[in-house]
């Protein structure tokens, strides 16, 4: 059983939501981001989403533009986020880790190399924002051979031809994007979530994911309700932003205890 | 064997397709199916060429320079004048197609990116046309290089947006309104400027722009009683490249090259000219297609003296038939274009847009060297209006 299916099997067993915190690799130095993956886990993610930072962030809003910027302003690379999750994974063996970003830095790097390098270091899932299933057939292969799980994003646009079709590629789990928008926007419509779910459900067999638009105990509680696990970004993003070097991992475990105790209570 | 691209998936060999985030799929796949609908149909097709003929002042003569063709000695330079339509340069063909088709889509809201400004000027000019919302984002270096254009969109009523992020040109012009697109998918129609961006763009602004080539395909023979040697465009993204070069694809026997910006020179890195400098294959804006990027794919910041130029991708056509051999690319340097701009001022009363001059430069280059009797036809894409304050800084004249 993947770290993936294993989490989403232990959480199902407590009746709890899974919680899927994001922050951008290197952001806001590259010292920061495995200390920081381990306080994530510590105040009560499930699942690390990594972002990888990419030049041109189409589907992203300000605030994770920024912190791709501030990241590749220190050399961040996929090579050095690849590391990262090395280093992660002395101290952690069991959570979850999912590559997010955009497909061009995987491209310059090679499929095979990148899903092999996945492998050996313990990335679980790898999600491309602009690689949608169309374009994706040898690139997935390649990370289905080295068993790192394909990550798809669902969107409210999305018809249930096209669901049908990622159903049967995905894997791990689906990431459905609540609104139509950029990373960081803030109208959360739960009515059109509490409608869709069931949709997705009827094609997707997979813990079905929510995210953009989730800024506080509120909406993550609200949102888990309705779903599988709750990912939030850019409000934690926002925090790293707002924090200094020495209080960064501080503020970033308090908020996402606050989430967690929320996604709870779901 | 034809050719027939793109395949019914959007695809140039390996290049082109839909690299989209998910929201955006189901709207460019509504997009190919209503193109295909219209695209055929007889009423379109004769709207389209009525807002050709008696809004754009189409077909665009084909001129001879004699004068910069006797001063070089060689082969004679004939100009295809997309400078002398409606608002100055190719981008309205494609403009006025998009817009017919978005206000059969019954969108109210029309998007752009835009460089230079001509192809933000082309839409905001066919918003104002059909009384549509226009929104126009421009990177904040290329508000400054092209303050005329701003003001004109303005005027016409168009509201542009400054992009402040990554290197603030044309690229991040794109970024912005893909993120506009996302937001507002429903509402909106995206005005795609050139010939690259996910499926169906590159086949759809292509088709737009294939007038140009078809004028000229009757023209020339009207001219001089045959086909020029070669055909000859700058290109960025490459739409007024392709809407020469495709109808003459199958016609072996005119060459066809296209000019990239050379910027400082591709030894200097600082160009923008991607098959030139053989770059890797890449997938940005939609798209697979060569693109300039380091060695971790992240993009690198380009350099052009042309803003409509000042593009690290490339329409992925142009890469197939690159590939293909069938098309030869070239670079032409920022003081190599300048030379150009100069040169059809003073020789034939004519003042080209720096995109079109990195074309004429090319044809400068070679017709020395070849026969009186061959014939180089250059797509003259635009006028050099918007040019005039890049012009004069370069020249060291306040305005």
């Amino acid at each position: 059983m993947s770290r993936i299916q294993a989490t989403f099997a232990r959480l199902k067993q407590q009746q709890r939501k899974a919680l899927i915190p994001f922050i951008t690799a290197g952001d806001p130095s590259q010292q920061i981001t495995v200390p920081l993956l381990h306080a994530l886990v510590e105040a009560g993610a499930d699942v690390l989403e990594l972002g990888v930072p990419f030049s041109d962030p189409m589907a992203d809003g300000p605030t994770i533009q920024r912190a791709s910027e501030r990241a590749l302003k220190h050399g961040m690379s996929l090579r050095g986020v690849l590391a990262m999750v090395a280093e992660f994974r002395t101290q952690d063996a069991t959570t979850p880790v999912v590559l997010m970003g955009y497909g061009n830095p995987i491209e310059a790097m090679g499929w095979e190399v990148f899903a092999k390098r996945c492998a050996e270091v313990g990335v679980d899932g790898v999600l491309t924002v602009d690689f949608p299933p169309e374009e994706s057939h040898d690139a997935f292969e390649h990370l289905q051979a080295y068993g790192i799980d394909p990550i798809f994003l669902l969107a409210p646009t999305t018809e249930d031809a096209r669901v049908e079709r990622v159903a049967k590629l995905a894997r791990g789990y689906v990431y459905y994007v609540s609104l139509k928008g950029v990373t960081g926007a803030g109208h959360l419509d739960l009515d059109a979530i509490a409608q869709k779910i069931p949709q997705l459900r009827q094609h997707i067999n997979l813990p079905i994911g929510v995210g953009f638009g989730i800024r506080d105990a509120a909406t993550a509680l609200a949102v888990a309700k309705l779903c599988d696990g709750v990912v939030v970004g850019s409000r934690i993003v926002q925090e790293i932003e707002n924090s200094t070097e020495q209080n960064v991992v501080a503020n970033v475990g308090k908020l996402v205890r606050e989430l967690r105790l929320a996604v709870d209570r779901a | 064997m034809t050719y027939n691209y793109p395949d019914s998936t959007g695809h140039f060999g390996i290049f082109g397709g839909i690299y989209m985030a998910e929201t955006l799929i189901p709207a460019v796949e509504e997009l190919s199916r209503q193109y295909l609908r219209f695209r055929d149909d007889p009423e379109f097709k004769a709207e389209f060429a009525y807002e050709l003929k008696h809004y754009v002042g189409r077909p665009s003569p084909v001129y001879h320079a004699k004068r910069l063709s006797e001063s070089l000695g060689g082969a004679q330079i004939y100009l295809k004048r997309e400078d002398l339509n409606h608002t100055g340069a190719h981008k309205i063909n494609n403009a006025i197609g998009q817009a017919l088709l978005a206000k059969r889509m019954g969108k109210k809201r029309v998007i752009a990116e835009t460089g230079a400004g001509m192809h933000g000027v082309a839409t905001a000019t066919v918003a104002a046309r059909f009384g549509m919302e226009c929104i126009v984002y421009m990177g904040a270096e290329d508000i400054q290089r092209q303050a005329a254009n701003v003001f004109r969109m303005k005027l016409l009523g168009a509201t542009v947006v400054p992009v402040e992020s990554g290197s603030r040109t044309l690229k991040d012009a794109c970024n912005e309104a893909i993120r506009d697109w996302v937001t507002n998918v429903e509402s909106t129609f995206y005005i795609f400027g050139t010939a690259a961006g996910p499926h169906p763009y590159p086949m759809m602004v292509r088709d737009f722009q294939c007038v140009i080539g078809n004028e000229a395909k009757v023209q020339m023979p009207e001219m001089i009683g045959r086909q020029p040697d070669a055909v000859i465009a700058c290109v960025g993204g490459g739409s007024n490249a392709i809407g020469l070069f495709y109808p003459y694809i199958e016609e072996k026997s005119v060459q066809i090259i296209g000019v990239e910006a050379g910027g400082h020179g591709i030894a200097s890195g600082k160009h923008a000219a991607p098959l030139t400098a053989n770059a890797k294959v890449g997938v940005l804006h939609g798209n697979k297609v060569y693109l300039i990027q380091d060695e971790n794919g992240q993009i690198i910041e380009t350099h052009s003296i042309s803003a409509g130029l000042d593009y690290p991708g490339v329409g992925p056509e142009h890469c197939l038939l690159k590939d293909q051999g069938r098309a030869q690319y070239v670079a032409i340097n920022d003081d190599e274009a300048l030379a150009a701009f100069d040169a059809l001022c003073r020789f034939e009363g004519i003042i080209p847009a720096l995109e079109s001059s990195h074309a004429l430069a090319h044809a400068m280059k070679i017709a020395p060297a070849l026969g009186k009797d061959k014939v180089l036809l250059v797509n003259l894409s635009g006028r050099g209006d918007k040019d005039m304050n890049t012009v004069a800084n370069l020249k060291g004249i306040t305005l």
